[in-house]
């Protein structure tokens, strides 16, 4: 069991990001009740917002203050990407059979896929995306990459502003109304149209730091980034309750974990040696996911709500 | 009114997304005036686009350079020569659709391709329907051409129109496995394949070898070849302490995959076959440093019959390098185009009408010198040079480390 420090230190980092992602799935389903399943792609877009500025900065800039203007940089793509996603994708269908803006969703993902496939220079072949300098650090008996500091620090200020955002300003507040009930939201003096506007955003934003954590973990973003990690993060968004922000967090590092975890150990039980490892992660995932929702149908955070159709 | 307006706004987005990724499929038709000749098509299916599009880019362009040498030099006499290269993005269903579309072709008599074992698999079928000669510059899964029960020795040639000038993960992983234990001196490998065709078959050749010479499997693993986070594996990994870790896969995820192990603090090397051999894969891994690579033939730069290649692909101004396959693809290129010549001769110089089938024929009895060494194909279709050559990543490219024909090297 010597690797379990170093497995949970994998598993969270990783669920951290997954969580971050989930957030925009969480917060735009709360208030329209949209699956946005372009959101992957919003986060893809924000690697490359933050690559764009790297490659914009002199390139003797160090990493360390280059990292600001690059989250900057993948920030305000995502949210430019994601807003213009909302003004002119979803918008326009608000009111429409629920089929039409999720199939809308997976046209755009497609789009912005291809989008970036097309026009970036290079972009049809994975990007180098910088990384730290130095060794590793040894934090409780786990190795961590010094990128991954990124990441450990950034999540939990970026839950603890949404936090205080959801639950103590104004516009938070009028948030948590239009989630409630959007027409009595309305008729209250809220500009309902301003709040679901607020919501991409901020998801989009959280994509862009988690783009950020991505390119500075695994050296590299490519168009296709965001299909795979897009759906881990609808997963931890399902898995915590979709709808609740804390959940949707917590649904990330539970994901995360149970990722690390079941590739370190499934194949350590007797008997369950042929479903351990790698190739079997994601199963288990799955199956810890099916198992949350039969016992609790509104995810690990989730309120019971009446669906609304 | 709305619900018009919200139609029309999906259909646009979905088929503004469609006609970006059929952007993809780029054909390189440069028609060369040969008045009243006959022309004969040679077809590339190649991931032109996408993870693997530098491999396919320096398959297509060389395939390219062969024609316009046969065609300089009227190597064969009332014949022209066109490309017509169609992108498969590395997906099995694109590979079979695009062996469809150039079977349609009467005057497409040979096909060079795919990249992928894969996609070459969805393609044989359609190349055996419409007995049109398919060749790979770069399938190495023995199954393609001796079967499925290769492993127990009970090998039959499974399509007559298909051949390949790079020879099989059986040869390749097994090289591997007697380089690292003989040469590396390596006990103790762990194996992580990308479960595809290639990155399994070719780990566990490499097993079989390293076991039989007396190694250990510190541990085998699996990834996606889709993710990027491989931190859960190389944990395993570095818990087991091997003297080296052998992937079975490509770059796209062993450069990400090489970099974390060095991160997580083995400093091992990793090891991997062809599918790692790329530029790229020193591109996208800053801790490539003494990571290995085997590849098939001698290193294109130092064959003697390699160096009019070189010298004419540098002439020629492709935009992209020539990279792992172009040797063989050239090979694979001339190979049809001197099948056809043996077919046109024995016609008494034109064009027979049937001249797909005796492109086939003639293609068993090809025998030449080519730019990765004596070009011939046994009875299964497989290539009869075994020669591999181990590549080792040095500041930042790869250096050739030791060459050998596995006939002779293997010493299980």
């Amino acid at each position: 069991m010597s690797e379990l420090p170093q497995q949970l230190a994998n598993g969270l980092i990783l669920g951290a990001m997954y969580g971050l992602i989930a957030i925009g799935y969480t917060m735009v389903y709360g208030i329209v009740q949209l699956i946005n399943f372009a959101h992957g792609e919003i986060f893809m877009v924000g690697g490359f917002g933050a690559l764009s500025v790297h490659l914009a900065l002199p390139a003797a800039t160090p990493l360390a203050l280059a990292l600001p203007a690059m989250l900057l940089g993948g920030i305000a793509v995502s949210v430019l990407v994601g807003v213009a996603a909302e003004r002119f994708a979803y918008r326009p269908l608000r009111g429409a059979p629920r089929l039409a803006p999720l199939i809308t969703a997976i046209g755009l993902s497609l789009a912005l896929q291809q989008a970036v496939w097309r026009w970036y220079p290079d972009g049809k072949q994975a990007r180098v995306f910088p990384q730290f300098k130095g060794g590793a650090l040894d934090i409780l008996g786990a190795t961590v990459q010094r990128g991954d500091l990124f990441v450990i620090v950034a999540a939990p200020v970026c839950m603890i502003a949404l936090g205080l955002f959801v639950g103590r300003t104004r516009s938070g507040r009028a948030m948590q109304a239009t989630a409630q009930d959007p027409d009595t939201a309305r008729l209250m003096g809220i500009n309902t149209d301003r709040i679901i506007v607020l919501a991409f955003a901020i998801g989009a934003a959280f994509a862009g730091v988690a783009a950020v954590a991505y390119g500075l973990r695994t050296g590299e973003v490519q168009f296709r980034m965001g299909f795979i990690m897009g759906l881990k993060a609808f997963t931890a968004a399902v898995l915590g309750g979709i709808g609740n922000v804390y959940g949707a967090m917590l649904g990330g590092l539970v994901l995360g974990v149970a990722e690390a975890l079941a590739t370190a150990y499934v194949e350590e039980i007797p008997g369950m040696q042929q479903f351990g490892g790698g190739a079997w992660k994601d199963v288990w995932a799955f199956v810890l996911l099916i198992l949350v929702l039969l016992l609790r149908p509104q995810g690990l955070l989730g309120e019971r709500v009446a669906d609304r159709a | 009114m709305r619900h018009r307006s919200l139609l029309i706004l999906t259909t646009a987005v979905t088929a503004g997304a469609l006609t970006l990724s059929a952007c993809g499929s780029r054909s390189d038709d440069k028609k060369s005036g040969g008045g009243s000749a006959a022309t004969v098509v040679i077809g590339v299916d190649a991931p032109i686009t996408g993870e693997l599009s530098a491999l396919g880019l320096g398959m297509r362009n060389s395939v390219q350079l062969a024609i316009d040498t046969a065609n300089k030099t009227s190597e064969v006499k009332g014949v022209t020569f066109r490309l017509e290269a169609l992108d498969d993005k590395a997906l099995p269903n694109v590979g079979q659709q695009n062996a469809t579309k150039l079977a349609g072709d009467k005057d497409v008599l040979g096909l060079v391709g795919p990249i992928n074992s894969g996609v070459a698999q969805s393609m044989q079928q359609i190349s055996q329907q419409n007995g049109l000669t398919l060749i790979s510059p770069a399938n190495t899964t023995p199954d393609l051409t001796q079967g499925k029960d290769w492993k127990q020795n009970r090998r039959v040639r499974q399509f007559t129109t298909y051949f390949r000038t790079a020879t099989t993960d059986e040869i390749q992983g097994a090289f591997d496995g007697q380089f690292a234990w003989e040469k590396l001196k390596a006990k103790t490998a762990y194996v992580i394949d990308d479960q595809k065709t290639y990155g399994v078959g070719l780990a566990s050749s490499f097993k079989d070898q390293f076991r039989k010479l007396g190694g250990t499997i510190a541990g085998s693993e699996h990834i996606s070849p889709d993710d990027r986070d491989f931190k859960a594996v190389v944990s395993k990994a570095v818990a087991a302490r091997p003297d080296l870790v052998f992937y079975g896969g490509e770059y796209p995820a062993s450069g990400p995959l090489s970099q974390q192990l060095k991160d997580g603090g083995l400093s091992v090397p990793l090891m991997g076959g062809d599918g790692m051999y790329s530029a790229d894969y020193i591109k996208l891994n800053k801790k490539a440093q003494g990571d290995y690579a085997s590849s098939i033939g001698k290193p294109v730069e130092q064959l003697p019959s390699a160096k009019k290649f070189i010298a004419d692909y540098k002439a020629a101004h492709f935009k992209e390098a020539y990279e792992t396959y172009g040797g063989s693809a050239y090979d694979a290129a001339w190979s049809l185009v001197q099948a056809v010549k043996k077919v046109v001769a024995d016609n008494g110089g034109t064009l027979p009408a049937d001249a797909r089938k005796k492109v086939v024929t003639a293609m068993n009895k090809v025998s030449f010198d080519g730019v990765t060494g004596p070009i011939s194909y046994d009875a299964y279709g497989d290539t009869t040079n075994t020669m591999i050559t181990a590549y080792q990543v040095d500041k930042g490219t790869w250096v050739s480390r030791f060459s050998a024909e596995f006939k002779k090297f293997d010493k299980s």
